[in-house]
């Protein structure tokens, strides 16, 4: 188990918004503010540790039950009030170590909560809302799925700290019936597999790697720095489709996801054929 | 992962394709097509190392009763023999169909 | 029903369950209608797999088919659940989506085409990790536009279940049909019990994970549209139904307002019999109809 504490994203939230809290009625896992960006007013969403959480399995940053539907519930907020006007950006700040494991979690659909999160980003890029992610630290295995990923700019620091992964190394070597040790040489010369976020940006799948000094302690100027970053990310998703196809044409998607790209041309040939 | 190839004489041409089985544990796939000339070609790729002793009697075995043309292409993930031998008289029966 | 007539039924049903991926796809089609894409003879296997030793598959666990259901259009994609346990991979999951997309465009076109993905999987291929995982996450963004125009059916029989990320894309889906003997669910028992602890979920213990993931379950809480036996007509017969069903008023992952509420009023100092959310949740559980 780590000793992450998840504090990266209340900092970053704190920085970008000047606010701290959750919406009323929301719980304090997940804290939404609607701040300044560039010229745009722009909703911020963050999920963080609430160790009063109501589930107990959902009291170190994890995106579980609540967080989930209060994630749904914020952003379609912002979808439905711009219906007939300008559509604002959503910025998501990721920083949360795991999706919540528990009984009560898995009785109550935690897959449609989770669901529930993905349908409402995707349906605001797909309404025109510019959608950022900004990952300050871990976006592990459900987590970038359901915060994340449907973004059309994925932005993310270039320290250690950052994460994104499919599944923490100890459970991916157990279910893979390896040793730590083995899975760490094996994903040095498989990229895809790598627990380095600079190893991940050869992926094509980031708009941008940013630095930050120290990610805990940003100074005042790299905070003005990453908000700039935003409000670039965010014009060039305005000027751009609302569709991922970015993540296939970036330059790390010609260079490591070319049998993605090849499946994608063989298959419209064959669909057209007869 | 290890890479195996055997070649045999051949005569008949086949009349098709065929492929069946699955990559799964104890299990395989095997894609047969047919050949130009006189040679059956055989390429394994397998994860288990160290078998090539048996899979040499298998196929041995197996081209004593089959004078196909072809080109066997076999992904192997731990099949016994009896499995291989099952895999091999499927694929030939599909692509005689 | 008679003993008699039960058993014969049983002798004569037609195991869904006991068919590989490609026989599973064809079986759903309107006879002589299906052909394949990149099929295995076409050769498009996993780039990362060779590299640590594990033997490739040339579908490389993803079977892609294009025909008529109930005589309109329809796409299926049936993961091989014996192969990596049904893991997404690049090519697998670059599969899948590039299909969706493809029944998108025709749609626009103006020619109605459904999708039908037969999910057997634990989630991401970890031996491709991070291409796993975004191949996942476009299939999702390629639901979301999809399902706008035509239904996309989410098929779970077993043995393998849904898991994982792509248990998240089965709730995006349109519908959800199910055996008794699939399960779907987020993170599996065993991840749970490593994670939280034997107390919190006995991965053992069998009759918990059904009790809790199990098709029926799913079915009577709301969560699944259709439980059918381990027949392969009846899943058929399930899935054309829906096909000429269309897309529904509203889908399931949109309805946040009545899922927020019903997780609000839980009582979260306990845990509960999954039984319990049958009646708080749904009259699918009140009969057990049989679609």
């Amino acid at each position: 188990m780590t000793e992450h504490t998840s504090i990266r994203g209340t900092v970053w939230f704190r920085a970008l918004t000047g606010q701290s809290s959750p919406m009323p009625g929301d719980p304090k896992s997940v804290l939404t503010a609607d701040a300044l960006l560039g010229d745009d007013h722009a909703r911020f969403l963050c999920v963080v540790p609430d160790p009063h959480a109501r589930f107990p399995c959902a009291r170190h940053g994890e995106v579980g039950l609540e967080e989930g539907y209060t994630l749904a519930t914020r952003v379609r907020e912002i979808i439905e009030q711009d219906k007939n006007t300008v559509k604002r950006p959503i910025i998501a700040i990721v920083d949360s170590k795991n999706q919540a494991y528990g009984r009560r979690e898995e009785t109550a659909g935690i897959f449609l909560a989770c669901a529930a999160a993905i349908d409402a980003y995707g349906s605001a890029r797909l309404a025109g809302h510019p959608v950022i992610a900004l990952v300050v630290g871990q976006a592990i295995s459900g987590v970038p799925l359901t915060h994340g990923y449907q973004a059309n700019r994925i932005l993310a620091f270039d320290d250690d700290g950052v994460v994104i992964h499919a599944m923490h190394k100890a459970a991916a070597a157990r279910i893979t019936r390896r040793s730590v040790e083995e899975l760490e040489k094996l994903a040095k010369k498989i990229a895809p597999m790598s627990y380095d976020i600079r190893d991940y940006a050869k992926l094509g799948l980031l708009y941008k790697l940013l630095h930050v000094e120290n990610p805990e302690k940003p100074s005042q100027q790299e905070i003005r720095n990453v908000q700039g970053e935003l409000v670039a990310a965010v014009a060039d998703a305005r000027r751009g489709p609302v569709d991922l196809r970015s993540r296939l044409e970036s330059k790390g998607a010609l260079e490591m996801r070319k049998a993605s790209i090849l499946v994608r041309t063989k298959m419209e040939a064959q669909w057209l054929e007869k | 992962m290890e890479q195996i190839e055997f070649n045999y004489p051949a005569k008949r041409k086949v009349p098709k394709r065929a492929h069946v089985g699955v990559v799964g544990s104890g299990d395989l796939e095997i894609l047969l097509e047919p050949a130009e000339g006189e040679i059956a070609h055989v390429m394994i790729r397998t994860s288990v190392d160290g078998f090539r002793d048996t899979w040499k009697a298998v196929l041995d075995r197996f081209f004593t009763k089959y004078d196909g043309a072809v080109r066997i292409q076999i992904n192997d993930a731990g099949g016994t023999p009896g499995n291989v031998q099952l895999r091999l008289e499927q694929a030939v029966e599909a692509s005689e169909r | 029903m008679s003993d008699q007539s039960y058993g014969a039924n049983f002798i004569n049903r037609q195991s869904f369950i006991e068919l590989d991926a490609r026989e599973r796809a064809k079986a759903l089609f309107d006879a002589g209608t299906s052909r394949e894409l990149l099929g295995p003879f076409d050769r498009v296997e996993s780039p990362w797999l060779p590299m640590q030793g594990v033997t490739p598959q040339e579908d490389d666990g993803c079977v892609v088919m294009k025909g008529k259901i109930g005589g309109q259009a329809a796409v299926v994609v049936a993961l091989e659940g014996a192969f990596q346990g049904g893991s997404l991979g690049e090519v697998s999951g670059g599969k899948m989506a590039a299909a969706l997309d493809l029944a998108r465009v025709d749609n626009e076109k103006g020619i109605p085409t459904s999708a039908v993905i037969l999910l057997e999987t634990g989630g991401v291929r970890l031996q491709e990790a991070n291409l796993g995982e975004a191949a996942i996450a476009e299939i999702m963004a390629s639901i979301l536009v999809l399902r706008k125009h035509a239904p996309v059916i989410c098929v779970t029989a077993g043995t393998v279940g849904c898991f994982g990320g792509m248990s998240l894309a089965a709730g995006l889906c349109s519908y959800v049909v199910m055996t008794r003997e699939a399960r779907l669910g987020m993170n599996g028992p065993e991840v749970i019990e490593q994670e939280s602890g034997v107390d919190e979920f006995d991965s053992s213990d069998h009759a918990l994970i059904w009790a809790i993931d199990g098709g029926e379950q799913r079915y009577a809480m709301g969560l699944a549209d259709a439980l059918v036996d381990d027949d392969t007509p009846q899943v058929a017969d399930a899935v054309r139904r829906l096909v000429l069903q269309g897309v529904p008023p509203v889908h399931r992952s949109s309805q946040v307002a009545l899922y927020r509420s019903r997780i609000a009023a839980l009582d979260t100092s306990r845990q509960w019999d999954p039984r319990e959310l049958r009646a708080l949740w749904t009259t699918n559980g009140s009969k057990e109809e049989k679609r």
